[in-house]
Parts: structure tokens; sequence; C-alpha cells
């Protein structure tokens, strides 16, 4: 209670101080009078007098400038025949919606044709927004005051220079100081003066490496050498900042490719046989999520959080099908298992352009899910891919914990080993085989669900990745969840740290042939099975 | 068997002495003639004509069953499930682009004596120097078997050396024509890049475009496929065969008795993937195009198809599956396309489920069972 207090008192005072900063004329509460005379004022043909219009309404502090100026800047403030001027709400279709500019009262629908746009140029337009980001400082919103300092960045000239030295020391808020303090300081490095210059040291702002960079090839050689100096500083930041980027991608597509084939690595590793509809699996997982949203909508959160049991039980069964109606049959032929899901894979995906349609599908990413995690300016982390991330990581554990801690995990583990052997001690393989397929089908509906907050939901979803997933499998080893999740995770970092080097495609046929060169010296994969289990 | 009682003869002439081969070379030839004929002796608008389009798509299947048997080669007889021998097919179909590329010469859109027309389009100013030599018609057949060859040589001396066998070698035979299906892709490559090459004219002088050129085509694809047969044959009925067949049912027990396994396994594979490079070849100037799509795993997958339907480890098999599923595709995607992949798809799982021996297994059992209600005809004969 007591922060919410003192914030309010913040508030009140910082407000308190642009007031006084900005109030040179008018009165505090000017009439409506005076707020028509600023709006007549903009109703002129000179650019140059609508440019002193706009300084005029920043310098009155009437509440409702904001709105103004936000309303010019969209086009939206507009002048009807006789002579009012109001705010078009809605510029879709013939007939918009209005309301007046001075009481903001609605004023029903007036056709376009009897409102009369306030133009604009371009140079208005650049002042428009530096004013209204001023104006925002004020705001007693801490969000917008950050929006609009970090909308300052670049957009300082000498005035708004002079303007803003008071608000800094005055700003309340950490981040707006520092923010307005580096746009200062851009306006002044790009000035050629020491002061921005040494300010501007160590910022990642490209804003900041413009200003710079023309500070470096200032006059004054001190200046020009210091601005140098602090270049190379920040190019040196830049570099590790993007190596923690691409180090990010890379474990994100590499928690996607864990995802997509630890499900193939178990029941591979149980039964011998390759499931080539596992990427059709996911698909139907992503397309789960997508069916779960069109049935809630305006939750897709909740719809979200739904399908991941939905997507794991729609593949698990559909997974227990191909187990109970093809592969059963085809004990022993790991060949034609893999030719026989092959074809499972062409109707599945068939059947979703047939029935669905063979175009994508957009699945929504709520909320809380979009946006990024700022580090700094040169550094920032998408929140989905970082969601992704964390959730292979807990479908993996869960499976660890299922595989180590259950009856079910002993028993497939023992399948594994040695099929025979465990058959003898009394364990029923037929059921293990349903199991651990239903699983291993599950988790792929598990990473269809995942995908669709990073791609386009189609038909073709599963197709993409399945060789990658394949290759996972193949380079960390069979029955072995570690050796996929190591895999996954690498063969993610080592695609993007190829892909700015050698470009996206060429980075995949590198890692294809260098997995392919792998597996000559290690044809059992990094974490190979020992003994007797591996000649399976 | 047969092959007992004629073991002594040399190893090539050896399958003539088959009733298999007898009789599938009888048929090939039979089906030959009568196209030739339907098509030359009987006068267009007559029920019974052959146009120049249905030759052509005739030609397009007898290229593709010489895939089919170059596949049966390596999984039939080998045990080595190939999913990427799309690529061997392509390579040598490229190798046959590049040659008549180069006999367009300065005929192109943009009319340059030497570099063709998308070379031009990609502001290139030299060939690149794997394109030198494809002016020739020799370098460029040598090239059909050679270059597949080597790719086949380098990665089967690579796999089996190191003992990948199973489905690890099936999987890593699709990464590689699926890494050569990107690398084809990029116009970088300097072959043509998406689009591929096409707008061929000329092959040895001949107008592709001419009916009768069409016709030739189609009798020299059925003669090569009837020669690749016989030197499958000839290959399988040879102790190295016998090798081979001994691997793919045990390969550890067979490495025990003394025999370098690897070794038979490469040179088999080699084999196999000039025949698959020289179906390409074939193949290419009869559908006026080959561009990267051949390297896609759906298609390697869908060679495997043609053998398993046909039947595995008979060659002729192949044959008759490649016929089947081609000329299923021409009339499913002609009257119902979205259901073709549905049909192939079902075509996958039934024929691995039902019919593991495919269409030759199941003639063999019908024959079998014909023999057991007439004995005493069977025996007399």
């Amino acid at each position: 209670m007591r922060r919410f207090l003192s914030l309010g008192l913040l508030c009140l005072m910082l407000l308190g101080t642009a007031v006084s900063a900005q109030a040179q004329s008018s009165s505090s509460t000017p009439d409506d009078q005076a707020a028509l005379a600023l709006l007549t004022a903009l109703d002129v043909d000179s650019y140059r007098d609508k440019g002193e219009a706009i300084t005029a309404i920043l310098q009155s502090d009437d509440e409702r400038a904001r709105d103004w100026l936000q309303a010019l800047l969209d086009g939206r403030l507009q002048r009807t025949d006789d002579g009012r001027f109001v705010l078009v709400l809605d510029n879709r279709g013939r007939d918009w919606p209005v309301a007046d500019a001075l009481t903001n009262e609605p004023l029903g629908e007036m056709s376009r044709r009897d409102l009369d746009r306030i133009g604009i140029n371009n140079a208005l337009r650049n002042q428009l927004r530096s004013a209204i980001a001023v104006v925002d400082l004020y705001s007693p919103n801490v969000e917008r005051r950050r929006t609009s300092a970090d909308r300052l960045l670049g957009e300082v000239d000498g005035e708004l220079a002079e303007t803003l030295e008071p608000v800094i020391a005055d700003a309340e808020d950490e981040y707006v100081r520092t923010r307005l303090a580096q746009a200062v300081a851009i306006y002044r490095a790009e000035q050629g003066e020491m002061a921005g210059v040494e300010a501007l040291t160590g910022s990642l702002h490209p804003r900041a490496r413009v200003a710079l960079g023309r500070a470096a090839n200032s006059d004054d050689p001190v200046v020009a050498e210091a601005a140098a100096t602090a270049l190379a500083g920040i190019e040196q930041q830049l570099k590790i900042n993007r190596g923690l980027e691409t180090l990010y991608f890379g474990l994100s597509l590499g928690s996607v490719l864990v995802l997509a084939a630890i499900g193939l690595a178990i029941t591979f590793g149980v039964m011998g046989v390759i499931n080539m509809a596992h990427g059709e699996l996911m698909m139907l997982g992503a397309y789960t999520t997508w069916m779960m949203q069109q049935l809630l909508p305006g939750q897709p959160g909740l719809a979200l959080i739904l399908s991941i049991p939905a997507g794991f039980m729609v593949a698990a069964l559909v997974g227990i099908a191909i187990e109970r109606g093809v592969i059963q049959f085809l004990k022993g032929r790991p060949l034609e298992t893999l030719l026989a899901t092959f074809g499972i894979s062409l109707i599945l995906q068939q059947l979703v352009r047939t029935v669905i349609s063979p175009l994508n599908r957009t699945v929504v990413t709520p909320e809380w899910m979009s946006g990024s995690l700022v580090i700094n300016d040169a550094l920032s982390l998408t929140l989905n891919r970082m969601f992704v991330l964390g959730f292979a990581l807990v479908v993996f554990a869960a499976l660890m914990l299922i595989m180590r801690r259950t009856r079910l995990g002993l028993e497939v583990r023992a399948v594994t080993q040695n099929r025979a052997m465990a058959r003898s001690m009394g364990i029923r393989a037929t059921r293990v085989d349903i199991m651990t397929f239903a699983l291993g089908s599950g988790v792929a509906g598990l990473a269809g669900v995942a995908l669709s907050q990073l791609t386009n939901v189609g038909p073709n979803l599963g197709q993409n990745y399945i060789i990658d997933s394949f290759m996972v499998v193949v380079f960390g080893g069979v029955g072995n969840l570690w050796g996929t999740l190591v895999a996954g995770l690498s063969l993610g970092v080592i695609n993007q740290v190829l892909e700015p080097w050698a470009g996206a495609v060429l980075a995949k046929i590198i890692v294809l042939v260098f997995i392919i060169l792998f597996i000559q010296k290690r044809p059992r994969g990094l974490f190979p099975q020992k003994g007797r289990a591996a000649e399976g | 068997m047969m092959t007992q009682a004629t073991s002594s003869q040399f190893w090539l002439t050896r399958p003539f002495g088959e009733r298999a081969t007898q009789t599938f070379l009888g048929v090939l030839f039979a089906a030959l003639l009568l196209v030739t004929v339907l098509h030359l002796a009987v006068p267009q608008g007559h029920p019974l004509h052959v146009n120049a389009y249905t030759v052509n798509l005739f030609g397009k299947y007898l290229s593709y069953a010489l895939l089919a048997v170059a596949v049966d080669l390596v999984w039939g007889y080998l045990g080595i499930l190939s999913l990427g021998h799309g690529a061997f097919f392509a390579i040598g179909g490229y190798a046959m682009g590049m040659y008549l590329m180069r006999q367009i010469g300065d005929r192109g859109t943009y009319g340059h004596p030497v570099l063709p027309d998308f070379m031009v389009f990609l502001n290139w100013d030299s060939l690149p120097w794997y394109w030198h030599g494809f002016d020739m018609a020799w370098f460029a057949f040598a090239m059909v078997l050679l270059a597949p060859g080597l790719l086949a040589l380098v990665f089967g001396f690579l796999a089996f050396r190191s003992r990948v066998t199973g489905v690890y070698l099936s999987i890593i035979t699709q990464a590689l024509t699926f890494a050569l299906m990107l690398a084809f892709f990029r116009n970088e490559m300097g072959f043509g890049g998406n689009n591929g090459l096409t707008d061929f004219r000329e092959l040895l002088g001949f107008n592709l475009r001419s009916d009768a050129t069409r016709l030739g085509l189609f009798i020299a694809t059925g003669v090569a496929l009837a020669l690749g047969y016989i030197l499958c044959r000839a290959i399988v009925t040879s102790k190295l065969g016998r090798v081979c067949v001994a691997t793919r049912d045990a390969e550890a027990r067979t490495r025990f008795i003394g025999y370098r396994v690897e070794r038979f396994q490469l040179f088999v594979f080699v084999v196999s993937a000039m025949l698959a490079g020289l179906a390409g070849a074939l193949y290419v100037p009869q559908v006026g195009i080959i561009n990267p799509s051949e390297f896609s795993p759906l298609f390697s997958i869908e060679i495997v198809l043609w053998v398993a339907l046909g039947g595995r480890a008979t060659l002729y098999g192949a044959v008759i599956g490649a016929i089947l599923v081609n000329y299923a595709k021409t009339i499913f995607t002609g009257i119902m396309p979205d259901a073709w992949l549905f049909a192939l798809g079902a075509l996958f799982v039934l024929v691995t489920v039902l019919l593991p021996k495919g269409v030759a297994g199941l003639l063999g059992h019908l024959k079998r069972r014909k023999e057991d209600d007439h004995p005493p005809k069977e025996a007399a004969a």
C-alpha cells in the first residue's frame, strides 16, 4: 500500500515538474475558446505555420494535446464543413464514426465527403513523433514513459536537448533516465562534443553507434580518437552478444529437434523399427492445437495449455492404431516396417490436405508467450522460443523419470536390451511394444504442439523435420535419451553457427555430410549401447 | 536347378539358359515390336494406333523399370535398402542433360554460343570447369556411368567399410539424396537451380521433338533394359551373386567364413548405381527436363515400392512393379489427382503387410498351384 502511495506521489511530482517546465504563457485551465484557437491555427496551408501551431499545442498544457497530436499524425484530425474539428475514430468504409475534438463527445457517423483532413508532410511527421514522445514523458503510466524515452533516441535536436536536461535530472524511473541521457548524448556526440562520446561508451544501441561513427570523423582529434575507441569496444560487445544470440537460436532449434527426435528414439530403441510416420504424428499434434483454438475462440492461452494433453492423446491413439494395424504384422522386418509407415505418412498427409486444407493454418500465440525478453539493446530473446526450450527440457525430464523410475520404464529398458530374455522373465513384450509406441507417438504430438508456436501449421510440417530427427537419433545413438538430447542440441547449435557463414541451405548440407562422415567413425552414434544388446 | 546344370558356361551368357530370362526377354521384345508396329503401321485414328505420346510414356516407364532393376539388385540380392537411388538416377540424368544443353549451342533464348541460358541469366561469363567436355557425346555418355559410379564408390566405401547396414544405411542414403537435392536447388551449383536443365533440342543430331526420335529412344530404352537385366541376372547367378545372397541372409557368418563382405557389397552397389545413372540418362531426353525434384527422398522411396510390389529378388518383378505403379500413377493423376497419394500410401501398407513377395511371388504361387493340379502334365514336360 505504501508503495502505491509513494508511486502516486512520484507521478504527481513528475507532473508538477512537467507543468512548471512547460508552462509558459497560457493559464492552467484553458477554456475551449483557446483550444479552438490552437486547432484553428493548424488549419492553414503553410507547413511552416503548421509546425508553429504544433509547438503552440505542445506548449499549452492542455490535457487533450496528446490526442490531437496523435490524431494529426495518423491523419484522423479533420475539419467539418461547418468549421468544427473532429477526431475520426475509424476510417474504414464510407461513413466514419467521429468524436468532437474539444469535448471528446461522439458525434455519430459522418460521410467522408463532409470531412477535410489536415495534411502533414514528413518533416511535420518527425516533429509530431518527437512532440508526442515529449508529452508522453509526463504520462503517469511508466510503460508509456519508457516507450516515449525509447522513441526519442536519435530524434533529439538542440532545442529538445535543452528541454530534456532538467527532465533527466528529475526522472524517477531508472530506465527513463538512462534512455533520455543516451538520447541527449547521441545528439551531443553527433555534434562532436566530448561529453556525448564519453556518455555513449558501452552503449549497444544502433543509433549510438551511428552517432559515434560521426563523432569518429570529427575535426577534433581528441574526440575522434575517443569515439573510435568507444566504437571498438562496442563492436567487441556486439560480437559477444551476437554469439549469445546464435547460441540461443541454436538451442531453440536444437530443442525442437530433441522434441521431434526423442519419441523416435524411444520407438526405434525398443522395437528396432523406424516410424516414418513420426513427422505426421507431430503434424497431428500441431493440428490439435489449431483445432483447440478454433473450439475456444478468444482464449488462445487456455487452448494451448489444453492441447498439450489433447495433442499427446491424439497422437498416442493414432500411434496405437498404427502399431496394432500394421507394425505388429511386420515383426522382425525393420525395412518393411519403414516402407509401410512411410505409406501411412503419405495417407495422413493427404488426409489432412483433403479434410482440412492444403493451405497453412495459423496458430495464435497467446499474449504471455509473445514478445521478447530484452537483455540489452543488441540482445533480446523471444519468449515463444524460450517456452519451447523449457517445454523440451520438461518433456525430456519427464521421459527420463518414466524410464528410470516406473515399472513401464524398467520393462522398456529390459526389452530394449534383450527382448527374448525379457520375455522369458515374464515381461509381456507385446504390451511393452504398444505402450512404447503410444508413448513415442504421444511425445511426437507434444512436439507438434510446441512447433505450432514457432512455424505455420501445414500438411508438410512433419515432413520437414523427419530427416533431421533421424539424423539426431543416428547421431546420438539408439536407446539413449541423453544421446538424443546432446545430439539434438549440438546439431541445432552447429546449424545456427554455420548459417551466417555458409547460408541456410549450405549449412544444412554441411551438417548432413558431417553426420554421414560421423557414422563412418562411430556407426552406432555418440553414445552407443554396449554389449550384446548392441547386436540386436 | 538350372544354374547347377549350366554353371560351367561363361558367366555373362549363363542367363540365356534360364527359363525366366528367356520368357522375360521374349515378352520385352514382343512388347517393343508390338508398340513399334502399332505406332508405325496402323494408321492414325484407328483404335489400335499407338500415338507418339504413348510411345514416349512407355519409354519413360521402361527407364523407370531399368532403375527398379538396379534397386532390386542391391535390395533383393544384397539386403541393402537404398533410399537414395534416385540420386544416382538424377546424376545420370544431369550428365545427359548437360550434354543436351551444350547441344543447344547458340539457339538458346539469349543466343550465347557456349553458355546455357540460365548461366547467361545469372550473369556468368564463363563455363564452370565441370561443364567442360560435355559438348562431346562420348565424354557425356561416359559420365552418365562414371559420375554416379564414383559417388557410389566413395559413399559405399565409407559406409561398408565401417559396416553401416540395415536401417542405418537406409537413413544415411536418404540423407545423401536429401543433401544433394538441397545442393542442386542452389543456383550457385551451376546446374540450373530450381528449374534444372530443359529446353533440349537434339541428341546425337536427332531432333528430340520428332516422333521418329521418340520411337528410337523408346526402343533404345527397351534394349538397355534387356542388357541391364541380363547383366544383373549374370551377376546374381554367378558365384559372386551367391556370396551376395549369403551376405544378405547372414552377413556376420559370411564374414566369418572368410569373405571380404564389404568388397562384394561395394562392387554390386557401384554397378547398381551405374545402371541407375543409365536409366536417368535415358529418362531425361524422353521427358525433356531434369530438375532437383528427382533427388527428392519421396521419389527414391517410391522406387523401392515398385520393387516391393513387383517382388524382391526376382529382377523381372521389379520391371513389373515399376510399370504397374507408374501406369496407375498416370491413370490416377489424370482422373483424380487427390486420390493418388492415398492409393500410393495404401500400396505401401498393403504390399508390405499382405504381399511380402510381391506380384512375382503371387505369380509363382499360382504357378505352383497349377502344377499341383496337373502333376502328370508338368512331369511329362
